[in-house]
């Protein structure tokens, strides 16, 4: 087989199956590919070559046994390298984290192993995943694929990156304001953040805990159900995780005749390039061709879910990252005189700005005499932005809109200007504080030759109409560039 | 001292639950394994790993609430405390703040003049210890064992209702009593099972306002309790007394040299930003979940005293040692179950046992012998197979090592000798020996026959009964 690599990760699944192809071959394929690209975009801090071709010869076997039958058994994937993988380093992109080995693997990285996936790697992200640009990280910038002078988004820009550029068949991320989705659109692939409580959150190493959702980045639809299918389900490690259908691929339907679909008048206002505006209404009205019903509303609120999710995301982060002291894993200074200087010394070098912005914001916020103003309030608003998604959800089967103001960014033009940078997180970050699922499906490319993608929201616990519309999307629209092809 | 002072006291108890496993994790609660042996990713702070809450330890703490006079919060949650300390591996604690699950109780204690008075429980809450660290003393650095990190903790937190170290002792002794008879805690202070801070101010007699107060740590004792809470009174007394002020701080008692130094003051102390850890969901109590663990609250001591009284008939003094330790009261009707002789085993447990405990130096919950031997021991001496010199010699060894005395009396051939003609024998020899004293006996001096019952014993090895003894004896005479 010749054209592996622009193979789904379904598609070759289903070819190893078939024995058109063996895993050895594809994952060998996908490590001669990142040897030849990966100069170029630089979407991973680890790739684990042996073990990755050790895996591969024994999940082949079991396929060939019989015992390994799932759609994704054989299939290489990336991890985000936030998500703790046993023996492998996990850096989620930070200094302070650059020897530390976890004696475990997350809940969502076991599933995807007993379904007979083959890890290739960790991938980059922004430093504990936070930035939107995979800038922030210790260990270098990832590139977009379609144009290297651009960035892939973030945080999981690594993995959206790797599936672009075919340097994996699929991958995980995280996304606590965006980091799924965003990225996504930038890259031209598919990526869903699923409800809070749908994929277990053990052993992702925490940004902002009561947002984090770990989610798919893969090249369409149907790949992107069946990754969820399988990483999905109540964890008796994760208090938060919740008991739910995930017969995800039972959506794979193509038909959304009577839909509601509400747009967000809110969400195609100022600053909105116009560009991704006319490429997100195509895709809207190509929905209502094949009969769903759209209706313009005003969700209100918007303006106040960027304040809003920097405080709860800051606080969380502030206290979640306390334990990276340099006492028992990690990174520590070298010269230190007594505990406090080690503690001081460990976490100014260990850190980087964008992560220290973080923890000194959300510190503030959370202390005393100033809590009730700052953390409580944003509680408070946190709860009637999701009282306003009740409310629409209560008129629309879902919620259509763009993933990002623009496309992707040139490199360095975010750092330059955070303010910016948290700004162009808009349209995800409302979804991460009421908890929704929302997914981000390529419908376009810029005239610069940058991809653009549509965002869809559902009702908490909905992934299968957001499966079902974003399917019959992607049938309607036709073939897209691929990704990986480009420019 | 021309002024009057009063002495005001609030209590913070923390008490170890007896649980098996941790409050957020499987880890095992065992104290004393190797360092770092009951530890997994959660209770040692890796990154990904989240807490998960361990059932058990709502329903002990609900149960300490209850039988505190508590209100129940039926919607409590966890928030974090956040510090940086290496004993404490998340750099915060989980522990509950703004919704803690018990509030507004009480216990009534008894006062040094014989009257009754309540001290108020502000609060009880639940959260998770902290590691252990080990300075080494040759080497420069510490070491740190995460076996204790995780093990759940209640504190409980009084109003300053206290006025003196007799009702500081009375309230603990009270709390440890309730607690114990919950099988909640073994409350070992020794071994930091419960453990007391005790907040203390003074002020002048018949003022309304506090006095500014010092918060004392490492109490290991009620005897360090009582005098730390003497020495911080005069001291803080001197300090007025001289026009100085009180510092609010924390002090360490030191109970070896009987003093104790500040540790940190206000000033120094931290902000720990507080708030709700979004690992955990709130803790939902249903009324019927409350009903449940109201239903199985055990017979508490008041009870157990009037049913003591009417079931069993013991003297008032009996019932309230026995009562007063959970350890005793359940080898009482354990052991009254199986021998039936409720009088018999009280007074082996109030005169043997207590003994025995004060010359060792423990408490009646390291206690360890079992009822079994204790009823098959009062059954060798109901059937007189053992006089009762060898049933003490016996019962010693019961308590040290929960020897079965059946077994023991015939390893070491301490079963008195009924056999008449060698007792007669012994008798006739005693009274050949020793002239004098027959002569006496016939002299009218009755104290000469226990002389002559003491030889006969002594040459008997101390296996026979004396009641036969002194029979044989007056027919010999």
């Amino acid at each position: 087989m010749d054209n592996i690599l622009s193979l789904s990760a379904v598609e070759l699944g289903a070819a190893i199956k078939r024995g058109e192809v063996t895993s050895v071959e594809a994952t060998r394929a996908v490590l001669d590919r990142i040897a030849a690209v990966e100069d170029r975009y630089h979407c991973y801090v680890t790739v684990v070559e042996e073990t990755a071709m050790r895996r591969a010869a024994e999940v082949q076997a079991k396929i060939n046994s019989g015992e390994l039958t799932g759609p994704l058994a054989g299939v290489p994937v990336a991890i985000k390298d936030n998500m703790c993988t046993t023996g492998v380093l996990t850096t989620c992109s930070s200094r302070i984290l650059n020897n530390f080995i976890p004696t475990f693997s997350s809940t969502a990285v076991e599933n995807l192993e007993k379904a007979g996936a083959v890890m290739i790697g960790k991938t980059n992200m922004d430093e504990f995943a936070m930035g939107s640009t995979t800038e922030t990280s210790a260990y270098g910038v990832t590139k977009n694929p379609w144009n290297p002078e651009h960035v892939p988004g973030g945080s999981s820009g690594g993995s959206a990156a790797a599936v672009a550029a075919e340097e994996c068949f699929y991958a995980l991320g995280s996304d606590t304001g965006g980091s799924i989705r965003q990225p996504a659109s930038f890259c031209g692939v598919v990526g869903m953040k699923p409800t809070y409580g749908t994929v277990s959150r053990y052993g992702l190493i925490a940004y902002g805990s009561s947002l984090d959702q770990i989610g798919p980045l893969c090249k369409d639809v149907t790949d992107c159900a069946t990754i969820l299918e399988t990483i999905a389900g109540h964890d008796p490690k994760d208090s938060t995780s919740v008991k739910t259908e995930t017969d995800f691929t039972t959506a794979l339907v193509n038909d959304v005749k009577g839909l509601k679909i509400g747009i967000p008048r809110d969400y195609f206002g100022e600053g909105l390039d116009p560009e991704v505006r006319d490429s997100v209404m195509r895709a809207a009205k190509l929905l209502e061709e094949k009969g769903a019903i759209l209706e313009e509303f005003d969700l209100s609120l918007v303006e106040y879910a960027i304040p809003t999710y920097y405080t709860i995301a800051a606080a969380e982060a502030s206290s979640n990252l306390e334990r990276f002291d340099g006492v028992k894993y990690g990174y520590r200074t070298a010269d230190y005189n007594g505990l406090h200087n080690m503690y001081k010394k460990t976490r100014s070098e260990g850190f980087g700005p964008e992560v220290k912005r973080r923890i000194m914001l959300g510190s503030f916020v959370l202390s005393s005499g100033y809590y009730d103003a700052y953390y409580l309030k944003a509680l408070k608003v946190k709860a009637l932005i999701k009282k306003a998604f009740d409310d629409a959800f209560a008129r629309y089967d879902l919620i259509i809109g763009p993933a990002a103001p623009t496309t992707a960014p040139k490199l360095g033009q975010s750092l330059q200007d955070p303010i910016k940078m948290y700004l162009g997180d808009i349209y995800t970050i409302s979804v991460n504080l009421a908890g929704l699922p929302g997914i981000t499906v390529p419908c376009g490319v810029s005239r610069e030759g940058l991809p653009i993608g549509v965002q869809m929201i559902g009702d908490c616990f909905r992934e299968k109409t957001l499966i079902r519309a974003a399917y019959t999307y992607e049938q309607a629209r036709g073939s897209y560039v691929r990704p990986g092809k480009e420019a | 001292m021309s002024r009057q002072y009063e002495t005001v006291i609030g209590l913070e108890v923390h008490v170890e639950l007896a649980t098996a496993t941790k409050i957020f994790c499987g880890c095992s609660t065992a104290f004393g394994g190797e360092p770092n042996t009951h530890t997994c990713p959660v209770c040692t702070g890796m990154p990904g790993s989240l807490p998960v809450l361990n059932k058990q330890v709502v329903e002990y703490a609900m149960a300490v609430g209850i039988a505190t006079n508590c209100t129940i919060t039926q919607n409590c949650k966890f928030d974090r405390k956040n510090y940086f300390y290496p004993d404490n591996p998340q750099n915060y604690q989980i522990s509950q703040l703004y919704l803690p699950i018990c509030r507004d109780g009480g216990v009534e204690i008894e006062t040094e003049e014989g009257g009754r008075k309540t001290v108020r429980i502000h609060e009880i809450h639940m959260e998770e210890d902290a590691g252990k660290l080990i300075h080494d003393e040759w080497g420069d650095c510490s070491l740190v064992d995460y076996n204790r990190s995780g093990v759940p903790l209640i504190e409980i937190v009084s109003e300053p209702d206290m006025r003196s170290a007799d009702e500081v002792i009375a309230y603990l002794e009270k709390l440890r009593l309730i607690i114990q008879y919950l099988g909640a805690s073994d409350c070992k202070l020794q071994e930091g099972s419960m453990r007391a801070d005790v907040n203390l101010s003074v002020r002048e007699v018949g003022s309304e306002k506090f006095g500014t107060r010092t918060e004392m740590k490492n109490l290991n004792s009620f005897k360090a309790i009582h005098r730390a809470i003497e020495h911080e009174r005069n001291r803080q007394i001197d300090l007025l007394e001289e026009g100085k002020e009180v510092i609010q701080e924390t002090r360490r008692w030191d109970d070896t040299k009987e003093y104790s130094y500040a540790m940190r003051s206000k000033e120094d102390a931290q902000d720990y930003r507080y708030f709700p850890d979004p690992d955990l969901v709130p803790v939902m109590i249903s009324d019927e979940w409350l009903a449940e663990v109201r239903s199985r609250q055990p017979e508490f001591r008041t009870e157990k005293m009037a049913r003591y009284k009417a079931e069993f008939d013991l003297p008032d003094y009996d019932i309230d040692i026995i009562t007063g330790s959970k350890r005793m009261a359940d080898l009482f009707e354990e052991t009254t179950a199986l021998c039936n002789q409720p009088k018999k085993v009280s007074n082996w447990l109030m005169v043997e046992t207590l003994r025995l405990l004060k010359e060792n130096n423990m408490e009646p919950e390291d206690i360890h012998f079992s009822p079994e031997n204790l009823a098959k021991l009062i059954r060798l001496t109901d059937s007189k197979a053992i006089n009762s010199s060898v049933a003490k010699e016996v019962f010693e060894a019961i308590f040290q090592e929960d020897v079965d005395p059946e077994a023991y009396v015939e390893e070491k051939g301490l079963k008195t000798v009924h056999d008449e003609g060698a007792l007669r024998a012994a008798v006739e020899r005693v009274i050949a020996d020793n002239p004098q004293s027959v002569e006496d006996y016939h002299n009218g001096k009755e104290k000469a026959i226990g002389f002559l019952v003491g030889q006969t014993m002594r040459a008997m090895q101390g296996k026979a009964d004396p009641s036969m003894i002194n029979q044989v004896l007056r027919e010999l005479l």
